[in-house]
């Protein structure tokens, strides 16, 4: 994806988009309709502008060779925010995060409808660089899954891909990432060892590192804190306040006590449909679906 | 019981390469000389080879059961090596001490006793020890003069005959090419004729290297003939009843050495087996480099890039069952195809000055490496294919999600992590094609080759030349010689050799496909 996006580039957007604030002032921009997805959007009392979505989805369906996986999912992720997606197991909540860097395209038989828009544009457009999108839109998995290289290596890789030669160069870039994703202290040492190696919390926050190296907008972030005892997941969350700040982050968990803590909005999702969306406060104390208490009281799922 | 399956696989490889070492490495011991009187009044002297009980003779008599086989040697005197004695019939038994053995390097090997030792007619030295030590002392020398001999032969007059011929195809090249070109051919003519003189002049270096052949060694071989030897058909000269276990050793340790590193001579039966190894491991290791690529290549496609459907299961069943293809069968392919039509083919275009004599189109090793590619693409290919379907999705996708094309994933995240099973897959194919023969007869391999398929002739690298290997060698000593017996040993000694090479070969791979995984596994840069 190019860089110049007509309206959403970091500079033009942050100082417009206080975190908080409502966006009201904007009017030539499109805002976005916090509410419900799936119901009209003013019948939502919570609906309210609250700032610039940087991905947006519209209408999107997903089958799995005839399968529905994905029934009109509508939501809107806002720039520089923590957007959490919870839901029972296989309600698609993974579907829906690799539809946002179209990692979904490497699944035979997939079929995919409705718009996706990074930046106001339709990534599914034919003319769209998939490697360039997936750059810009990074991914942490589950399962952590460094590559069988040094840690360095690691890290390093994405940027070589993407023409980064020089070594000093790779070295800075290398260290700024371990730092972001407070790695650094532990692996300074070695640097060179091979990342299989380290710990598991160690090589998921070395895979978020190696995620951020790219230099990506958004961060896809599934489970990751899945197979993590509670001082790595601590950890992971503590770095992606921090992150937030310079990144936007879409988080697939289970864990509702982290989607409470760490996420600014929250979408509950129940067989393929996105039931209910909004501010994660708001979502977990008053929502506005059954459903939605039936799950996060425990009474479902 | 998978237990006793086992050890029954153990006990019959170590059995089989037992008896092949039993065998083959008492080849280049020089056993003692006995001298057998015969009760008809006959001597045979020679060293005894094998003992076995006369067939349907009565087992409850107590001796004379028995026959032992001896070698003689003598073949131009005797007719044959060897002969079978029968025990009864020996009076007496005993080792001289002045009995010795002669390799030569033609007609085997001769066992006598020396009388004297002349040069140039005049006798030198009288009797068996004197004689003994001056023969020894004259050896080094006859070797030398042999070695020039053979350095000019080789050497300068190799060089000239070479560029005779160079010069010679390009009077061809330019008669094909028609009109203008008289002048030029006449300078050409004349630096033929040029290298005529350097040629009488080698000719001459030679003659004169071989008027300095003048000695002579006489013996008595038992029976009381007498034979004149000259010097330079000396190969070795041993006296196996006075040379201690230290001697005999040493003896050991030459012989092998010549093995290893020597020419063959007479038919094969003797002498050493160099072109042969160098045949089989060039051979193996042009296969190995042709063999990689395109199975590699296969396979990624196969696994990465191929649509998934009837046709590239179709396409892999083929693949697999390629496997079981019978070898003469590629053979016969490697002929037609790779011989005739493409041989032929560049022949007519590259090398249409040298027809009717064939360049390409005719048997080679690059024609033989190529149909054992063939024979092994399938082993490569599978166990390529094996390592990618092991290689886990998180790793693929990993790189993918940061942006990687799926060519720069196949590369830079699929080939490493393969590399252990594509070393596998080529450490199978290596021990299969080291040990294929029927194909190669008929695609290039030949009883002696003339030249290796690499010297220091430009382009350095022949692989339009016939070769020799040491699978087809096997056969050549063991049954197409005409005196299998004293070639026997020879045929345990290279099969040794042979499986040897193919431990050696596979070792190798191992070691680097460890040193992968390591690599893989371990830290890398
Ligand atoms: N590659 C695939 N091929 C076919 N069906 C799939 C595939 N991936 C997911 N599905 C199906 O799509 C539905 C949604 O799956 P998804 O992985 O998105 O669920 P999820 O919400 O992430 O569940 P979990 O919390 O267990 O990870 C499931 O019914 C699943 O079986
Ligand atoms: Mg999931």
């Amino acid at each position: 994806m190019s860089s110049n996006k007509p309206n959403m580039t970091p500079e033009n957007a942050s100082p417009q988009y206080i975190p908080g604030s409502a966006g009201g002032e904007n009017e030539k921009k499109p805002g976005v309709r916090i509410s419900s997805g799936n119901r009209a959007d003013n019948s939502t009392p919570g609906s309210k502008i609250l700032g610039e979505p940087i991905m947006e989805v519209r209408g999107l369906n997903l089958s799995y060779s005839g399968k529905q996986a994905l029934k009109n999912i509508n939501i809107a992720f806002l720039k520089n925010r923590i957007t959490a997606l919870i839901g029972p197991s296989g309600c698609g909540k993974s579907t829906l995060l690799r539809c946002l860097n179209r990692m979904n395209d490497l699944v035979d038989g997939v079929e995919i409808t409705g718009e996706t828009l990074f930046g106001g544009r339709n990534i599914y457009q034919p003319f769209i660089h998939v490697s360039e999108l997936r750059k810009t839109v990074g991914m942490v998995f589950q399962k952590s899954n460094p590559f069988p290289k040094s840690i360095f290596e690691n890290v390093a890789y994405g940027p070589r891909i993407h023409g980064v030669k020089n070594q000093s160069d790779l070295g800075g870039l290398v260290e700024r990432s371990l730092k972001a994703a407070a790695l650094w202290e532990e692996v300074r040492d070695r640097l060179h060892d091979s990342a299989l190696g380290l710990s598991g919390g160690q090589q998921q926050r070395l895979c978020i590192a190696r995620a951020l190296a790219v230099e990506p907008e958004v961060l896809l972030m599934d489970e990751p804190c899945s197979a993590l005892d509670p001082i790595a997941t601590a950890k992971i969350e503590d770095l992606m306040g921090d992150l937030k700040d310079k990144y936007t982050i879409i988080i697939v968990t289970h864990n509702m006590q982290q989607a409470a803590r760490v996420s600014d909005f929250t979408g509950f999702m129940l067989m393929g449909e996105l039931v209910e969306f909004g501010v994660t406060t708001k979502l977990f104390q008053n929502p506005d679906d059954k459903r939605t208490i039936d799950y996060i009281t425990g009474r479902f799922g | 019981m998978t237990g006793g399956a086992l050890a029954f696989c153990l006990i019959m490889v170590t059995g089989l390469v037992a008896l092949i070492m039993a065998n083959g490495l008492g080849f280049f011991w020089p056993g003692d000389i006995y001298r057998f009187t015969l009760k008809d009044g006959r001597e045979i002297a020679g060293q005894l080879v094998e003992r076995e009980q006369i067939p349907g003779s009565d087992t409850n008599v107590p001796g004379g059961l028995f026959r032992i086989k001896v070698k003689q040697a003598n073949r131009d005197l005797y007719g044959t090596d060897f002969v079978w004695i029968d025990e009864s019939a020996i009076t007496k038994k005993d080792k001289p001490a002045d009995a010795i053995l002669i390799h030569r390097r033609e007609w085997g090997d001769f066992i006598g006793v020396i009388v004297e030792v002349t040069d140039a007619g005049k006798s030198v030295a009288k009797g068996p020890q004197e004689g003994l030590k001056f023969l020894k002392s004259l050896l080094p020398q006859a070797d030398a003069t042999l070695a020039a001999i053979y350095a000019i032969e080789k050497g300068d007059i190799g060089q000239i005959n070479y560029r005779q011929d160079a010069l010679r195809l390009e009077i061809k090249k330019l008669e094909i090419k028609g009109e203008g070109a008289r002048f030029k051919k006449a300078g050409i003519e004349a630096q033929i004729a040029e290298l005529g003189k350097q040629y009488a002049i080698q000719s001459a270096r030679i003659d004169e290297l071989k008027k300095k052949q003048t000695a002579n060694v006489k013996l008595t071989a038992a029976g009381g003939v007498e034979k004149e030897l000259p010097l330079q058909t000396v190969v070795r000269v041993i006296s196996p009843n006075t040379e201690g276990v230290i001697g005999k050793t040493l003896i050991y340790m030459e012989r092998l050495w010549e093995f290893l590193s020597g020419d063959p001579r007479e038919a094969n039966t003797e002498g050493g087996v160099f072109p042969a190894i160098f045949g089989t491991v060039m051979l193996v290791l042009i296969m190995s480099v042709i063999v990689t690529p395109f199975g590699v290549v296969a396979a990624f496609y196969l696994r990465e890039y191929a649509k998934q459907g009837t046709l590239v299961s179709i396409v892999r069943i083929a693949v697999n069952n390629l496997a079981g293809v019978p070898s003469i069968v590629f053979g016969v392919f490697g002929v037609g195809f790779f011989i005739y039509f493409v041989g032929g083919g560049l022949d007519r275009m590259f090398f249409p000055e040298r027809l009717p004599a064939p360049t390409f189109g005719t048997g080679g090793i690059l024609w033989a490496s190529l149909t054992l590619a063939l024979l092994t693409l399938p082993v490569v290919i599978v166990s390529t294919e094996e390592g990618l379907a092991q290689i886990p999705k998180g790793l693929r996708e990993a790189s993918l999600a940061l942006g990687a094309t799926k060519f720069e994933t196949t590369w830079r995240v699929a080939l490493p992590a393969a590399l252990p099973s594509i070393m596998t897959g080529l450490i199978l194919a290596m021990a299969r094609a080291a040990g294929e023969v029927a194909p190669l007869m008929i695609t290039g391999v030949v009883k002696l080759a003339p030249a290796l398929p690499l010297d220091g002739y430009w382009p350095f690298v022949h692989l339009e030349r016939k070769f020799m290997h040491l699978g087809f060698h096997i056969y050549d000593v063991g049954f197409q010689s005409p005196n299998v017996d004293a070639a026997r040993p020879m045929v345990y000694t290279t099969t040794l050799l042979l499986l040897l090479i193919v431990v050696f070969l596979t070792l190798g791979a191992i070691m680097t496909r460890n040193r992968l995984r390591k690599k893989f596994a371990g830290s890398a840069v």
